[in-house]
């Protein structure tokens, strides 16, 4: 059923061929000959344009601009926003009904290009909703296990030295549709979408835990949120020690009130809840405290009825976000930029492999640079569509050597009932009619 | 003392003092703005979190009769009339139920220690109202939910000495992915 993928080279050729016969025929049609012998080829008939007759006459050549050239334009604003003709590109709202700040909204992956998430667009898990801090009124308490209690105010925080790091954060439960069944009919973005890359800067958390003095017996550090779930998370102390930054910006302006203002931890690589937001404590202790979100919640059962716990590493994925579920595939044949991302928990990627035939045969990526550690990495790979059926796949390979997995591999370690940290390579059916749907493979 | 444990010793020393160097020269250039906050730390609302030990329990108690009361009167609207069949996740019934085909992680089949059902509780329900139960209301309600599936006795009472005490029954179910350095 499935027809192999088009190889680079062959695809170049092409383009190359294609570019060579329209300058001929731009000149042969230019030159009024040898028009008929060109008409074979499948391009646009440019020389059916009609001529525009160029005048300098002031009567009639501006009625020929653009409205937009002919008046005044609007004026400045305090805060910009989208084009009026973009207001569909919005994170996709799933809540609770019966407690409307609880659940989440997915970021629009297949409406974005590049690497970085506007930060109106980062998606949301929220236990209890978004608190209103004032940050006058917000401190950072960090007590336990230390030689001396500290609390710092946002504006002293304010005043420390700050790194910026890009860096995914992604929700442990994103694409959990894909432990179902049925394969979910979800535009991209809203089935793998509780993931965001952002440009966080705030201060290096060592520097903080230093100057309060961890004692040699602090092994976890307790992290709560001041939001309406208080929400608790048991991190190791060495992770706040190596690369964790306590985050007062994002995309270089404050972070936004859902997404932890006035502060919030980030941990790079680590499962979302682990990164809290609205930061009001850090307790340091000798061991974890065994929250509801670190047993009951994040946890990954697996068939033998034992539990994965403190799985805070993501592992390595990627996503085909264009061409994708919710597109067409206009031309055919046609030549489509497969494009989309890849991500690891576990350090850089190093390679995405692209498969339109279903997984059978699979042609390197080319990989966007510069490719960050624990960060987005856009890639892209031009498809000479030739109107057959297709599965389009995209495989991600880290530093380390981890390949992503397929769905079939997924599910036979871990079982169906898992529900967090589900990294399978994701399936894109493109029909003969250049419809797009999502399948298992 | 032997050449061998000497240089041990020396290396451990010298190991110490690079790490301390480290360590001051982070801070060296950092504005050190941090308050003494020793007045926080016994203060109630701080240091919530409660540890299976039963570390940070209050002072209270509560029994299942206690707190079926309060569960129809704060819970039963999203969790069921007996903490199952509600728009929220179920809370009881289908213990052992971990490798079946269709497992359910209720409390009572999932959770490993009952002290995470007095800290849940007690920051983050009633939903609409955190914090608004007292100490004896949420061993009640604790107290409550375990004795569904009679994990503890229907005449129990829960207060910071006995719930710690009370076994889960998926209490050795969880394996941790991650590996503390040594």
């Amino acid at each position: 059923m499935t027809l192999p993928t088009t190889a680079t080279t062959d695809l170049a050729t092409t383009l190359n061929k294609q570019v060579i016969d329209r300058r001929r025929f731009l000149q042969h049609a230019i030159l009024g000959s040898a028009v008929a012998s060109s008409a074979t080829l499948s391009l646009p008939i440019w020389a059916e344009e009609p001529e525009k007759q160029i005048t300098n006459d002031p009567d009639t050549f501006p009625k020929n601009l653009p409205e937009a050239m002919r008046t005044a334009g609007a004026e400045f604003t305090n805060y910009g926003q989208p084009s009026p003709h973009e207001q569909h590109v919005i994170r996709w709202v799933s809540a609770n009904s019966a407690a409307l700040g609880t659940g989440v909204s997915w970021t629009p992956l297949h409406e974005l290009q590049g690497t970085i998430t506007p930060n109106g667009l980062h998606y949301e898990r929220h236990h209890n909703g978004v608190p209103k801090i004032d940050p006058a009124n917000h401190i950072l308490l960090i007590d336990g296990l230390v030689k001396q209690p500290l609390k710092f105010s946002v504006k002293h925080l304010l005043r420390y030295p700050m790194i910026s790091r890009t860096c995914f954060i992604e929700c442990g439960g994103n694409s959990n549709s894909g432990w179902r069944n049925n394969p979910i009919q979800t535009k991209a973005g809203y089935a793998h979408g509780l993931i965001s890359n952002c440009e966080w800067t705030g201060i290096p958390l060592k520097l903080l835990l230093q100057e309060a003095g961890v004692k040699s017996a602090a092994k976890w550090v307790i992290a709560e949120g001041a939001d309406g779930s208080a929400l608790n998370m048991s991190i190791p102390v060495e992770k706040l020690m190596d690369d964790a930054i306590l985050a007062l910006y994002q995309n270089g302006e404050r972070i936004r009130p859902e997404n932890g203002y006035p502060m919030r931890l980030v941990l790079p690589g680590w499962e979302g809840i682990t990164n809290i937001k609205w930061l009001r404590q850090l307790k340091l202790t000798d061991a974890p405290t065994m929250s509801r979100d670190e047993t009951s919640q994040y946890t990954e059962l697996m068939p033998d009825g034992k539990a994965r716990q403190f799985t805070f590493e993501m592992d390595a994925k990627s996503l085909i976000t264009s061409p994708s579920l919710g597109m067409t595939l206009p031309d055919n044949p046609g030549v489509y930029q497969i494009t989309g991302l890849a991500w690891s928990g576990r350090g850089k990627i190093t390679k995405v492999e692209v498969s339109a035939d279903g997984g059978k045969t699979w042609i390197d990526a080319t990989l966007q640079g510069p490719i960050l550690d624990k960060a987005f990495t856009r890639f892209s790979l031009p498809w000479h569509w030739k109107g057959d059926y297709a599965i389009l796949q995209s495989r991600a390979t880290d530093e380390t050597g981890y390949v992503q997995p397929t769905r079939a591999a997924l599910v036979e370690s871990r079982g169906k009932h898992g529900f967090f940290h589900y990294n399978a390579i994701v399936s894109w059916e493109i029909t003969e009619e250049g419809d797009i749907n999502h399948v298992y493979e | 003392m032997s050449t061998n444990k000497l240089l041990l010793i020396l290396f451990i020393i010298a190991t110490l003092a690079f790490s301390t160097s480290q360590a001051n020269d982070d801070l060296k250039n950092s504005p050190k703005l941090g308050v003494a906050a020793d007045e926080l730390s016994p203060q109630p609302q701080w240091n919530l979190s409660i540890a299976p030990d039963g570390k940070g329990l209050p002072a209270g108690s509560g029994t299942a009769a206690q707190g079926a009361k309060i569960f129809a009167n704060q819970c039963a609207a999203c969790h069921g009339p007996e903490g199952i069949g509600g728009a929220a996740e179920p809370l009881v019934g289908e213990v052992g139920s971990l490798t079946d085909d269709y497992p359910e992680k209720t409390v009572n089949s999932y959770w490993p220690y009952a002290t995470t059902l007095f800290d849940y509780i007690r920051r983050s329900m009633p939903i609409q109202a955190p914090f608004s139960l007292s100490a004896d209301e949420v061993y009640a309600l604790s107290a409550y939910i375990l004795s569904q599936d009679d994990i503890i006795a229907t005449d129990a009472v829960m207060n910071a000495d006995t719930l710690p005490k009370v076994e889960m029954p998926n209490r050795d179910g969880f394996i941790s992915i991650y590996q503390q350095k040594p």
